[in-house]
């Protein structure tokens, strides 16, 4: 019985840090735009293309890195036109985000159809060339530990790149400036800190992250791209981030309540509970719903976020 | 005087001008400073004088024009620039970063690092505290911008150029913010700083701080340069009409009036404000007709809550507000409005006017439902236009065109909207809450003069004011508010600053309401 309740936890425990790390990798995306005063609610798109990107060059490449590498690369290059449109030209960046996030998936679906003779999802990546499990080695066979926390790396890399990010944003210069941009960013540019290089900056590394992300998804938790692969987790980790009150730490802890509520779905699918699958794959959407609604509360966004700048207004 | 020789040439701006569009914001002007001056720029709202500074600032970029630093010739293409000239700019809105710290928002943009780009923290606490000694600015380096006072933030402004090095420091309209005693702490701050060398260019309209702290004046109207005074051999009147380009006079001419009933009774009021503290707090208070009574108090005594709960805007916790003998508590603004009350708010913009109407119909915002502006729910537009055009003729709006939106008017013009539509309502009592704040010479003078053209119609008058002077000038009978309190109530004639300084305070004073 109560190797049966370990056994159980283990796994919820695994499949909530598995599900987890594409969400904080995005939402780390979205950290880094807000906090220099861009929103980004593109993330979805981006993520999207990560997603494609990813499977698609490790499919032909057999390099799962080199996949996950030109997975953030390319949600870079989709976050780019969002900041070419909301940082220099000013545009309203909730339509920019939108557009991009019409973008990204259509754009992956007909490279899809193009690289994989019209099929709408890539190929399957072989099982070893997937992301590594490197502690798969070390961690003994059947411990508990091992059950949760034999991972694939890109698991490992997104705490690794929570610390990073929250070191950054609160230990550096590079940090202090990004804040001052996103809270009074006229402030900023009266010190001669260059506020459209570091929006750029935060808006293509966001791209990346979300980019990532994506990757993440497609190259370790499933192997290939498919249509429905992302599904709103853009959005679920835009919702982190908010409930996270745009921290990186914060965020990081609402991604992995979500991973758990995606984490509890897998588990309960696969036990005799008679509930239906459609019932069950709502739950994480619902509690982002629920907790966007209840526990948010007044969290304080910084001042200038979804702020235009433009030098001569008064 | 003090040993300064002002002989040296700090900053020389040659035949400045600066277009936006059309419109020519600075005009050909002349500016010249000398080491360890302090130099007024005067000039009345939308002169220019902020732009010229800007300019030497390299926020913008002067459409012609030549720019001398300590004699060399300077392209000052973007801020960076000037403060590598040792210009620094204290900004009329802080530009400040309000979740950091005090020591966070003076390093920002050239921060103290240890290792690659990581912050030192400490090195930057200790050498905002050794400037901070050697200026006498005291500041908490580890306070946050969004709990301090304002006087505070705006040493840290200060402090912010001083840490990049500024010897030449440009102050943008730096009291319009301030307290009484502020102000005096920040005339002793300039001075500290030009008696250690550096030299401060203040913008200001305000003639009285120019008197006080300034060695030359240059004067600024309507985007040209009119001439560059010696404060010590001119008076406040002539820079007044240079100013403004015509005589401006200061005494608000009113005569001795007797005052009638009471129309406005106040009686041990509480109004909570928006933190559900009690920011009113058992205040009584009463105004006769034919009487503008001041009240003179530090920001946040309870002085806008008062307001709003007269007004119907406010829930009144306790006590009673009386209006020509008839209980008007907690009734709603329209009651109100009707029951003859009229009030000019503390905040036009928010409040007085609604910005994306026209002023036509902004004239008719209290009375377009009922005849002669409309019938059975349809607007009459054309005696709405008729109403306006008569109004913007009897109160000299310009443009003089009731088509034109209310935000496109410069603060003077807004306020003389507000003013005829308050004022035409013909109302008993009649409500100024920091009516002339922002306000030029000449809007001021129209302002205080409408407020005693009501009080000698027999009307009401409530000032509230920051503006100690205003309430001096224009009040018959002055009540000191602290903490929400009346603490005492003088005579006008009586009263000078320094006793009111003193009230305001919340020293000395009998506490006479209970």
């Amino acid at each position: 019985m109560l190797d049966n309740i370990l056994e159980s936890l283990a796994f919820i425990l695994g499949t909530t840090l598995m599900y987890s790390a594409p969400l904080i990798y995005t939402a780390l995306g979205g950290v880094i735009s807000e906090n220099s005063g861009v929103v980004n609610i593109g993330l979805e798109g981006m993520m999207t293309i990560g997603a494609f990107f990813g499977a698609t060059v490790g499919y032909y490449s057999g390099n799962p890195w080199l996949g996950f590498l030109v997975g953030g690369l390319a949600g870079g290059a989709l976050a780019l036109l969002h900041a070419i449109a909301s940082v220099t030209f000013a545009a309203d960046q909730v339509v920019s985000g939108i557009a991009i996030n019409f973008l990204g998936p259509g754009l992956a679906l007909f490279l899809s159809r193009m690289f994989f003779d019209g099929a709408t999802m890539t190929r399957p990546i072989d099982l070893e060339d997937k992301i590594p499990r490197s502690l798969d080695k070390i961690l003994t066979k059947g411990t508990f530990i091992e059950k949760v926390f034999n991972q694939y790396d890109t698991v490992y890399l997104a705490f690794i790149l929570v610390a990073i990010i929250w070191f950054i944003l609160y230990k550096t210069k590079l940090g202090l400036r990004i804040r001052a941009v996103g809270e009074h960013p006229k402030a900023a540019d009266t010190l001669g800190i260059n506020v459209y290089n570091i929006r750029y900056l935060c808006v293509f590394l966001s791209g990346v992250f979300a980019g990532f992300g994506g990757a993440a998804m497609s190259l370790a938790v499933v192997s290939n791209f498919r249509p429905t692969l992302i599904s709103g987790q853009g959005f679920i980790a835009l919702a982190a981030m908010i409930f996270g009150k745009w921290k990186p730490q914060g965020a990081m802890l609402a991604c992995l309540l979500f991973g758990a509520a995606q984490g509890l779905v897998v588990f309960l699918g696969g036990t005799e509970f008679q509930v239906p699958s459609e019932i069950l794959a709502m739950i994480p959407y619902v509690l982002t719903l629920i907790i966007l609604m209840g526990f948010v509360g007044r969290a304080t966004p910084p001042a200038a976020d979804g702020v235009p700048y433009e030098k001569d207004s008064n | 005087m003090d040993g300064r020789n002002f002989k040296e040439k700090v900053v020389e701006m040659k035949n400045i001008t600066k277009m936006f569009g059309d419109f020519k914001a600075n005009d050909n002007i002349n500016l010249t400073v000398h080491k360890g001056e302090v130099h007024a720029l005067l000039g009345e709202n939308g002169a220019g004088k902020t732009t010229l500074m800007n300019v030497l600032y390299g926020l913008y970029q002067p459409t012609s024009g030549e720019i001398y630093i300590k004699g060399k010739k300077v392209n000052v293409e973007n801020p960076n620039v000037a403060i590598e000239n040792g210009i620094g700019m204290v900004h009329q809105h802080f530009m400040l970063v309000e979740p950091f710290t005090v020591a966070e928002n003076i390093i920002l943009g050239m921060e103290t690092t240890k290792g690659i780009g990581v912050l030192d923290r400490d090195k930057a606490i200790e050498d905002v505290e050794k400037l901070s000694e050697q200026y006498g600015l005291y500041v908490d380096p580890n306070a946050k911008i969004q709990d301090i006072t304002v006087g505070m933030q705006q040493r840290v402004e200060i402090l912010k150029a001083l840490y990049r090095g500024a010897d030449i420091l440009i102050l943008d309209e730096p009291t319009a913010v301030l307290t009484p005693q502020e102000i005096e702490d920040l005339i002793k701050i300039i001075k500290n700083l030009t008696n250690e060398g550096k030299t401060v260019i203040i913008i200001t309209h305000k003639l009285k701080e120019i008197k006080q702290v300034a060695d030359y004046c240059t004067i600024i109207r309507r985007g040209k340069y009119i001439d560059t005074v010696k404060v010590s051999e001119t008076t406040e009147e002539e820079l007044a009409s240079k100013m403004v380009g015509r005589e401006v006079s200061f005494k608000v001419d009113k005569e001795e009036r007797e005052t009638g009933d009471t129309v406005l009774k106040i009686d041990n009021l509480v109004v909570r404000d928006n933190r559900n503290i009690k920011a009113v707090d058992g205040l009584s208070l009463e105004v006769k007709s034919g009487e503008i009574l001041g009240i003179a108090g530090v920001d946040g005594n309870g002085q806008s809550e008062l307001i709003e709960a007269i007004t119907g805007l406010r829930e009144v916790e306790s006590g009673k507000v009386y209006f020509n003998s008839k209980d008007i508590t907690n009734k709603t603004p329209r009651e109100i409005i009707d029951s003859g009350i009229s009030t000019i708010p503390e905040d036009r913009q928010k409040r007085g006017l609604v910005l994306e109407f026209t002023i036509a119909e902004n004239t008719v915002l209290e009375n377009y439902d009922r005849e002669p502006f409309s019938r059975k729910g349809i607007l009459n537009e054309n005696k709405i236009k008729e109403y306006a055009k008569d109004l913007i003729k009897k109160f000299d709006v310009r443009p003089n065109n009731e088509k034109i939106k209310a935000k496109a008017l410069s603060g003077g013009n807004q306020q003389k909207v507000i003013i005829a539509r308050e004022v035409s309502n013909d109302p008993d009592l009649l409500i100024a809450a920091q009516p002339t704040r922002g306000l030029d010479v000449g809007a001021i003078e129209f302002v205080h003069k409408s407020l005693v053209e009501q009080r000698d119609k027999n009307k009401a008058v409530l000032l509230v004011s920051l503006e100690l002077d205003e309430v001096l000038n224009v009040s018959d009978r002055i009540a000191v508010i602290y903490e929400g309190k009346i603490v005492d109530i003088i005579d006008a004639e009586e009263a000078d600053e320094k006793t009111l300084g003193l009230l305001m305070a919340g020293r000395g004073g009998k506490r006479n309401e209970n």
